[in-house]
């Protein structure tokens, strides 16, 4: 049996020492009637050989980026990794230690993480940012929930209709049963009418939560709409792509009060959709009312300075129903790869990365809406790295003929419900580019989707 | 020996012009920026993270990594978090081209390999808790709670009730009450008894028409297996509630009993803990719930369906569940720590599974018994995989604590079992030692503890004496919090 220690002579002593004399009275406490009189049914043990081999076969199956050339998109993207962020990943030290409750057992994570925090706050421009939560879409619920905290209104949010349709929906099943109102302003072509928005604005909405750049890669006016939300008493949540911050403006600079995003980007494979990394930072004047965990820097008896777990009293171990969050285990290896990521990448790289898949993806536009039967869907709106195709013959069509030149595009928009405009959004096909893109493949592209 | 320079903040390590990551010239034709973006867009300068060569972040964080103590290095027996080995055939195959750059949003044809494992994992997470409809989704336990009760929520709706409370003994997890607030439920905390199990009279006075969920972990913290449960769930069921197990301990239990059968509805499991997810220095958990089949339709979507199709189409699919309340993250699921849960069960089979239950047992029960002279447990005869000590009794005799106890701990190079918790017993230790730890590790770990209580009470308060740092001020840290290393610019 792998990984056991205990030979059958060992077991017998410590059997002999416990006062009992099988493994089997050690179960005495589970009443006879509750026991599991057979086998359980699963398939049988495998060696590691033939384990290797069975999950080489499944892996087989699939036909994954490496074999084709990724432009899809939606919130989870082909950026580059450097072979040293999975280096420090695989360390055991990181990987195989638990949350560091025990300070002194775990400088080398809580530094890290520190490090993380610090390295967020610099690319977002805000105060404060925790030690991650769980993914994109759990990110927009929780500063949700700080936000009616906050402000003290519990009963109506605002959403923008161009958000990640998936994030609308976690945030829907968040709080559509606790009697708050989720408003959500229809986009039209591709962005949202700031009119729009302070039409559905009112001094009794807790926040306003902005996707900039949106789902479908569009800038949407996040500057103005944070004003908007001010102007109500809201909060400003925007949703940001990390990369996208080499170049655009940060949250912070616009008076953003809490800033989110899906941190996948930054160094986490795309492994079919998680585990993935939530990034929430926020302005300091709300640091206790944030969901998550918390680095801090402090002394110890020594006067030296050291790193612990900060300001635990909001969070459920201690707190219980009162928490600002239930979260417990949070994405904590996936920060260690984000903190690597941005070291790494520096100043100049992160730059670097925003503005090659800023430059591809326009350039693949352009040349893709030159084939005659294809178009950009939202033809005059700016977008960051990412940008919707519409297709005379429909996006299966589209699809379907990229990829059998070898690539993949999309999601395609009909798989998702949008409140407006839903005929025109139907014949959509995201399309991702990144800076791991050529001017080949994209050349590529477009010969075969002409022929 | 630490090397203070490499471990520096990061930022102090940067230099201008310095670079760890260089990227190609662009490819296609040079416009000026402000022709794409809208200059008031752009960032007026430029994000200012640290610059350093990737020799520098090298060293940085592997010298940062030789601060912390992990499974790989050490004896972990931290109470309710089944630190075991994480084994390095997962890492590996988690890591396979066709497996780890996998785009959730593909084309399902190209996918069916990854869906095939995964709903063999539904299959098999089933079996083991005798529960036959899993949803894959929840990224960690704490989601698995919060999706299991929206679940039970929306059955209720559809039959027209409206439940509030959400009742749980006062040894559970803080995730319980925090998970049952946050799905706006009303919180009961119930008392245990004597023993440490639940008081079936204080049960009994809380359930009636309003009872949505009874939480419980069971075994439970207290690492005792809760005897009456199925008296228990008869008694919620009776009350027209239903019953949660919180699956954290469930690494007692494999193959002997199933929430299933004992009466649970609806239960999560800790893919990080008992199927050694890893645990990643705080996450990624996985945390995937098993409900009874009238609790099916209400799951949130999409889940992983086996179609009866001739060979053409595709045999797995992705599906909402009828009655779904919706979705709970984006995607699918923490899928890279499924895999390795996936990977664990297809090594152990059945028998193996059994094994690791009985081997956490035994392990458990021996490293009580050998210390039960010094360190008393006040609950229970036999513990399941863990138990609980108290140091109540030496804090009297000569103050030392359970905290002391747990810092000197990392002197001798033991990582120190969880302490104060649960609440229910004071100066708690809780020791989880395991299957994958030996029994020289046990007598080693033993001895240790007999020593450290032999020694000066005052040194032991200024316990750990060999370690990096020792005793941070957390007071200092929460009065005024340092959260990062650079003011706002």
């Amino acid at each position: 049996m792998p990984y056991l220690f205990n030979t059958p002579e060992q077991q017998q002593e410590m059997l002999q020492a416990i006062g009992v004399d099988s493994v089997e009275a050690l179960f005495a406490t589970i009443p006879s009637e509750l026991r599991l009189n057979r086998q359980l049914n699963i398939p049988p043990a495998l060696t590691e050989m033939e384990l290797q081999t069975h999950v080489s076969n499944l892996a087989e199956k699939n036909v994954g980026p490496s074999s084709r050339v990724c432009m899809l998109g939606g919130g989870a993207y082909d950026h580059f990794i450097p072979a040293a962020v999975d280096e420090i990943a695989r360390r055991g030290e990181f990987y195989t230690a638990y949350t560091p409750y025990q300070a002194e057992a775990s400088q080398g994570s809580l530094q890290t993480f520190f490090e993380f925090q610090s390295l967020i706050c610099r690319l977002t421009g805000m105060d404060v940012s925790n030690a991650s939560l769980y993914e994109g879409g759990t990110c927009v619920s929780e500063a949700a929930f700080m936000a009616m905290r906050v402000t003290k209104r519990h009963n109506r949010i605002v959403l923008l209709g161009s958000m990640h349709p998936e994030y609308r929906q976690v945030v829907e099943s968040y709080l559509n049963h606790l009697n708050c109102e989720v408003i959500v302003v229809p986009s039209v072509n591709g962005c949202v009418d700031p009119a729009d928005v302070d039409k559905a604005m009112n001094d009794q909405t807790a926040c306003l939560v902005i996707q900039h750049p949106n789902f479908f890669g569009t800038l949407e006016e996040a500057e103005q709409l944070t004003e908007i939300a001010h102007k109500y008493g809201a909060l400003s949540v925007v949703s940001y792509d990390p990369i996208s911050l080499g170049l655009l403006n940060r949250p912070g600079d616009y008076g953003a009060d809490i800033a989110i995003a899906e941190g996948q980007s930054l160094g986490t494979p795309l492994q079919f959709g998680g585990p993935y990394l939530g990034l929430f930072s926020c302005s300091k004047k709300f640091v206790r009312r944030m969901p998550g965990r918390l680095i801090g820097q402090t002394v110890d008896r020594n006067g030296k300075s050291c790193f612990v777990l900060n300001l635990q009293a909001r969070e459920q171990h201690i707190r219980r129903d009162k928490a600002t969050s239930n979260i417990c285990s949070n994405q904590g290896l996936i920060a260690i790869r984000a903190t690597v990521y941005l070291s790494l990448l520096g100043k100049q790289g992160i730059r670097e990365v925003a503005e090659l898949s800023c430059r591809k993806a326009h350039y693949a536009a352009e040349q893709l809406s030159q084939i005659e039967g294809i178009s950009l869907l939202f033809n005059d709106r700016p977008f960051f790295k990412e940008f919707v195709l519409s297709c005379s013959e429909g996006p299966d069509y589209l699809l379907r003929k990229a990829r059998q030149a070898g690539f993949d595009l999309g999601p395609e928009l009909s798989r998702f419900e949008f409140q407006t405009d839903s005929e025109t959004y139907q014949t959509g096909v995201l399309v991702a580019i990144t800076e791991q893109r050529t001017r080949e493949e994209i050349d590529r592209l477009v010969m075969a989707l002409k022929a | 020996m630490r090397n203070q320079l490499a471990t520096e903040l990061l930022f102090a390590l940067s230099q201008p012009g310095r670079r760890g990551a260089l990227f190609p010239d662009s490819d296609v034709p040079e416009k000026p920026l402000n022709e794409l973006i809208p200059q008031s867009a752009l960032a007026a300068k430029p994000t200012d993270l640290p610059e350093v060569t990737e020799p520098d972040v090298i060293r940085h964080f592997v010298n940062l990594s030789t601060l912390n103590m992990c499974v790989d290095t050490h004896f972990y027996p931290l109470g309710s978090c089944t630190m075991k080995y994480n084994p390095k055939r997962h890492e590996r195959l988690a890591g396979l081209p066709g497996i780890v750059d996998l785009h959730p949003y593909q084309n399902p044809s190209d996918l069916q390999g990854m869906l095939e494992l995964l709903y063999g994992m539904q299959e098999m997470l089933a079996e083991i808790s005798g529960l036959p409809a899993v949803s894959l989704q929840p990224a960690a336990g704490a989601q698995g709670e919060f999706t299991a009760l929206l679940t039970a929520k929306a059955y209720f709706e559809s039959r027209g009730e409206k439940r509030t409370k959400v009742l749980f003994p006062n040894s559970a997890h803080g995730t319980n009450p925090a998970s049952a607030a946050l799905a706006g439920f009303d919180c009961v905390q119930l008392e245990s008894s004597e023993e440490g199990l639940i008081d079936l009279d204080d049960l009994k006075s809380h359930l009636d028409d309003q009872t949505a969920v009874f939480m419980v972990t069971n075994p439970n913290t207290l690492g005792l297996f809760e005897k009456d449960i199925k008296q228990i769930a008869q008694m919620v069921h009776d009350a027209g509630g239903l019953v949660y197990i919180d699956g954290a301990n469930m690494n007692a239990i494999l193959g002997y009993t199933r929430p299933g059968d004992f009466g649970g509805d609806m239960m999560h499991f800790n893919v990080h803990k008992t199927f050694t997810g890893p645990h990643g220095a705080g996450g990624p958990g996985a945390g995937p719930i098993a409900v009874r089949d009238f609790l099916a339709d209400f799951l949130p979507g999409p889940v992983i369906k086996r179609t009866e199709t001739d060979s053409t189409e595709n045999q797995f699919v992705l599906e909402d569940p009828p009655k779904s309340i919706g979705r709970i993250r984006t995607f699918y699921g923490n899928i890279g720590i499924l895999v390795r849960g996936y990977c664990y069960l297809r090594t152990l089979g059945a028998e193996g599974l059994k094994a690791v239950s009985e081997n956490a047992v035994l392990n458990a029960n021996y490293l009580k018994v050998i210390l039960k002279d010094v360190l008393p447990v006040p609950n229970g005869d036999l513990c399941m995989h863990e138990f609980v000590a108290s140091a109540s009794k030496i804090k009297s005799e000569n103050g030392i604590t359970a905290m002391d106890i747990a810092k000197r701990l990392l002197d001798f190079g033991f990582h120190a079992p969880t302490v104060y918790f649960p609440l229910v017993v004071t100066e708690a230790i809780m020791v989880e030692p395991t299957e994958t730890e030996s029994k020289e590790t046990l007598d080693a770990f033993a001895e240790t503890i007999r020593k450290i209580l032999k020694e000066d009470p005052e040194f032991l308060r200024e316990a750990p004496h060999s370690t990096d740092i020792s005793r941070p001020d957390e007071v200092i840290a929460a009065r005024n919090p340092i959260l990062q290393c650079c003011e706002p610019q």
